[in-house]
């Protein structure tokens, strides 16, 4: 059975997304909206986490993951400048919150095929505060987007 | 005769509920003027505040000498606050007003003429939009034009320029309202009346100061808790206020903690089953939400959180639960603290649960600040679509378009409109080159005060200022235009009930003076903006046309204007709208009948998450189906992002005093209100100025991590741990610029705004105090309203009481006719 490894991969999923969000939220302080509402979607992600720990104790955790590398996305490693910088930022979170959403929907899947009722009751705490992290990230670009493709120097 | 300084409420005219309000007539004259001698009396209305009282002006030899009350209006009955009687008129006729334009030259302004001062607006302009494009454009402008003003603004930045960088004042003040009601509703519009002060038994006033906002709003409650079955009150206030003097249960709740309140005030109705369940079956989605996030909410959750005591969170519910009738008023201490928009619509959602909506004694009043605030928001100047249309909508947008005669893709509808906050941010950044600041004043305004001069100081942008006077903000400008006023060019606007008044003009502008209209026209004429078939854009030759291509503008949407005309309103009482075919005597509430104005063609707004500001979009608003019912949207509560700490100890909320408004251009022009209110002060509650060995007057340095102030202190009811001060003094009768000490509020409070409305959030910040000197006399604040002196503790020092003496005294003639009523049939049906 595949289902715990992409458990340990959801968790380390947002764990990834958690430390991007706060990498984003400081390295671009100077845009307040980003700043708090990074830091709040950084501690939805530690909440996902913390919810998920007791499934993952459950089903056992796998060590060594045996899944291609390429499920795995690496987190931002330092933050961008400027108006394109801001873009390409809040682009790279949304990957990696698509990642993370996508894999949700599978857990969901998979939970209801194993008719686990406590995993679902954490997919449905988590999974639509993820959706909704993407909507906010698509909204915030497109405010975004005119501005600094086409007049920012 | 009345001191109106000392008795700022004037004579009380009680009255009992169903009863309707006695008429007063106020009425001020210059000094040496008697009543005979007033040439002309001029219909107006007053627009320093949202309540919009009718007012008449009194005119001799070509000079605004005095004001009175209109007795026919539905508004006030009559009555004048203090602002009304001393600033409206003193306020406009001065001799600082600013009578010709003023350009820069080798980095001074000197006075030039019309050709000059628009021909370098309209070159820049011009070199910027072929340079870089619309973007590079854009447009601060007020909550105190007129309507035909912010229509032919809305047009020029919409369909002329093409840019989504236009917002107003109002985002300081109201955009927690319209957003609110957007959510809340489908759309922006006022649910309650006035007249429902008439009718309710009980009143709930979130965060609304509303004896110093509002005055005449308040004589109003004044006159019906002195009457028989007076109303029951409730007061959501950190500060001792004069509401809160009246209120049964006084909600002193920390700074910041608003929505944990109202999420406790909406668990109570559901836990006690004081709750509509058929009305929230037929008339509501999302309850099921709703539930679930207040469901931690406690009264004990509650108390910890915000610092009251959960019996007062019981009993303030159980007054909402019970009472037959229920109106709420919701102002800044909701709308300019953290999560404003959740809280705003929390007080939306316990009315929703009872449906206490759209009856008589039952309304929601989401207030407005400024005295048009509503057209700005109506109009669209301020980045929404006129006439509440929804900008995710491309059918509105055609509409527009069909209306406009332009091309539907000139109109910027492919984001967000980009708020005030953002507008400033791009102009740090260079990327808005052109900024255009009408009747507003952000020097003094906005919040984190260094940083707004450094952004309008900046080499790459080019600054047009339009103002009565040289404000702190006008001195930055590379162009000044001195704008007529009030009483000086005819126009309408809409108070927070949507009573439309017009406003004639009584005598001509200083000097040059324009209206803020005939600049715009001209503006789009020297820009050369025309419609698709060639012809200019805006063919207005004056007010009149602008109102009645307004009015089809707004034809079919819920501000419906289509059956007012300047005719209906000359003579009378202001009009609330939606006023058409159907409603041709006006509108007293909305949502009696329980249909909203959700319907997702018909919608101002799909809505947003209100945690993130995430838009929901047209597919899941349709996949909710609201199909006319009204939304319950919450959030989950979460502590301000700056909370007191070792370093800064104290909450730092700032406000209004009922003598000053705004950055006090005009107020502080007024020798009465200005003697009431001359300098700055703040406030700290009795324990924390014995902490600190402080006394009455003793003068403090109050600094956060953004700046600091230097005031005296007043010793006054607010809660401890707190502090506050007045964001009204700034720099302009102090030669401008902060030299010597820093006084205004907004040196302090932090750069942050709600995700959803993006109102700044001007009423929390942290901050410490330093002793700097013994007091050698009282402070400047007031004591006749929530700055008077604690009655007992700290460093006593007799403080004299505020009056305003020989000059104050005003007329009041009590009862000279019966009473008005609005929209007679629906009313009195
Ligand atoms: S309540 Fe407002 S509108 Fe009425 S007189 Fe006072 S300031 Fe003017």
């Amino acid at each position: 059975m595949k289902l715990p490894v992409y458990l340990g991969l959801l968790h380390t999923s947002e764990g990834t997304l958690a430390d991007s969000f706060r990498q984003v939220s400081e390295g671009h302080g100077d845009e307040p909206d980003i700043h708090f509402i990074c830091q709040s979607l950084a501690a939805q992600c530690d909440q996902h986490q913390e919810a998920l720990a007791p499934v993952i104790r459950r089903y056992g955790e796998v060590a060594d993951d045996d899944e291609p590398e390429r499920l795995h996305a690496d987190g931002l490693e330092d933050t961008r400048t400027g108006p394109v910088g801001l873009l390409r930022d809040l682009q790279d979170l949304y990957l990696l919150a698509s990642l993370v959403d996508i894999t949700w929907t599978m857990i969901k899947q998979a939970a209801q095929g194993l008719r686990d009722e406590e995993l679902l009751a954490v997919v449905t705490a988590c999974d639509g505060q993820t959706s909704t992290q993407l909507k906010w990230l698509k909204t915030r670009m497109k405010q975004a987007a005119p501005q600094a493709l086409l007049v920012a120097e | 005769m009345v001191d109106r300084i000392a008795e700022v409420w004037g004579t009380r005219t009680p009255y009992a509920r169903h009863e309707r309000w006695p008429v007063r007539v106020d009425q001020v004259l210059a000094e040496g003027v008697r009543e005979s001698e007033v040439e002309r009396w001029v219909q107006s209305a007053c627009v320093l505040c949202s309540n919009g009282c009718g007012i008449d002006i009194a005119v001799k030899d070509g000079s605004m000498v005095g004001v009175r009350g209109r007795s026919a209006d539905i508004v006030n009955h009559g009555r004048l606050g203090p602002k009304g009687l001393f600033a409206s008129w003193q306020g406009v006729d001065n001799k600082d007003r600013l009578t010709r334009p003023l350009v820069r030259e080798n980095g001074v302004l000197v006075e030039s003429d019309w050709e000059t001062a628009m021909e370098r607006i309209v070159s820049r302009s011009k070199d910027l939009l072929d340079r870089k494009g619309p973007l590079s454009h854009g447009f601060y402008t007020s909550g105190q034009l007129f309507l035909e003003e912010y229509y032919a603004q809305a047009i020029v930045g919409k369909a002329g320029i093409g840019t989504p960088h236009m917002d107003g004042n109002t985002r300081l003040c109201t955009a927690s309202a319209a957003a609110a009601m957007k959510e809340s509703f489908g759309s922006d519009g006022q649910p309650g009346s006035y007249v429902d002060i008439d009718e309710c038994d009980a009143m709930f006033l979130f965060g609304h100061n509303m004896a110093e906002t509002q005055t005449v709003l308040w004589m109003r409650v004044l006159d019906r808790i002195a009457g028989r079955d007076r109303p029951r009150i409730v007061c959501v206030d950190p500060r001792e206020t004069e509401v809160a003097r009246h209120a049964e249960v006084h909600l002193r709740v920390r700074p910041g903690t608003n929505l944990a309140l109202m999420h406790g005030l909406v668990r109570e109705l559901f836990v006690n089953g004081w709750i509509d369940q058929e009305y929230i079956d037929q008339h509501t989605v999302n309850v099921d939400e709703l539930r679930a996030t207040v469901e931690p909410w406690t009264p004990d959750a509650v108390a910890e959180t915000c610092g009251v005591d959960a019996g007062d969170v019981r009993r303030a519910a159980e007054i909402f639960g019970t009472s037959d009738r229920v109106l709420s008023t919701v102002l800044q201490g909701f709308y300019q603290s953290s999560q404003a928009t959740a809280s705003s619509c929390a007080v939306n959602n316990l009315h929703l649960l009872r449906g206490l909506l759209g009856k008589p004694g039952c309304g929601i009043l989401q207030m407005n600040g400024q005295p048009t605030a509503q057209n700005n928001r109506e109009c669209g100047a301020d980045g929404d679509l006129s006439g509440f249309r929804n900008w995710e909508n491309p059918e509105h947008v055609q509409e527009l378009a069909d209306l406009w005669k332009v091309d539907a893709a000139i109109i910027p509808h492919w984001a967000p409109p980009t708020h005030a906050m953002q507008i400033f941010r791009y102009v740090e950044q260079g990327s808005i080159e052109f900024l255009w600041i009408s009747a507003t004043n952000p020097a003094v305004s906005l919040p984190q005060l260094s940083r707004i001069r450094d952004i309008l100081t900046a080499d790459s942008l080019f600054l047009v200022v339009q103002d009565l006077y040289l404000t702190e903000t006008a001195q930055y400008a590379d162009v000044v235009l001195p704008a007529a006023a009030w009483g000086e060019k005819t126009g309408t606007f809409t108070n927070v009930n949507r009573t439309v008044h017009l406003s004639e003009k009584a005598v001509e502008p200083p000097g040059e003076a324009r209206s803020d209209l005939d600049t715009f026209l001209d503006y789009s004429r020297r820009m050369g903006f025309t419609r698709l078939d060639g012809t200019p854009l805006l063919q207005w030759s004056g007010p009149e046309e602008a109102f009645t291509a307004w009015t089809e503008c707004s034809r079919g949407r819920p501000c419906d204007y289509t059956g007012i005309t300047y005719d209906t309103l000359r003579g009378g009482s202001g009009v609330p709208w939606p006023c058409n075919e159907e409603h041709p005597e006006g509108t007293v509430r909305l949502y009696g009948d329980g249909v909203f104005p959700t319907d997702p063609g018909y919608c101002e707004s799909y809505g947003h998450d209100l945690l993130t500001g995430a838009t929901v979009g047209p597919e899941t608003y349709k996949a909710n189906n609201p199909a006319g019912r009204a939304i319950f949207k919450t959030a989950p509560y979460h502590p301000a992002h700056e909370t007191p700490d070792d370093e800064y100890p104290f909450r730092f909320t700032t406000g209004r005093t009922v003598y000053q408004f705004h950055t006090r251009t005009k107020t502080g022009r007024s020798p009465q209100l200005n003697g009431a209110a001359p300098d700055a002060w703040v406030e700290m509650s009795v324990s924390d100025a014995e902490s600190y060995g402080l006394g009455e007057g003793d003068v403090v340095r109050v600094e956060s991590r953004r700046g600091h102030i230097t005031a005296s202190v007043r010793v006054s009811g607010i809660r401890d741990g707190s502090i506050f001060a007045p964001f009204h003094y700034g720099y302009w009768d102090e030669e401008g610029e902060p030299h010597g000490r820093y006084r205004a509020a907004n040196e302090l409070t932090i750069t942050e705004w709600d995700p959803v409305s993006k109102q700044p959030v001007l009423k929390n910040a942290a901050v410490r105090v330093e002793t700097v000197a013994d007091g050698v006399g009282q402070s400047m604040a007031p004591t006749t309203t929530a700055s008077r002196p604690a009655g007992r503790g700290g460093r006593r020092r007799a403080v004299l009481p505020t009056i305003g003496g020989p000059a104050a005294q005003a007329s009041e003639t009590l009862a000279p006719v019966d009473p008005p009523a609005v929209a007679t049939k629906e009313e009195r049906s």
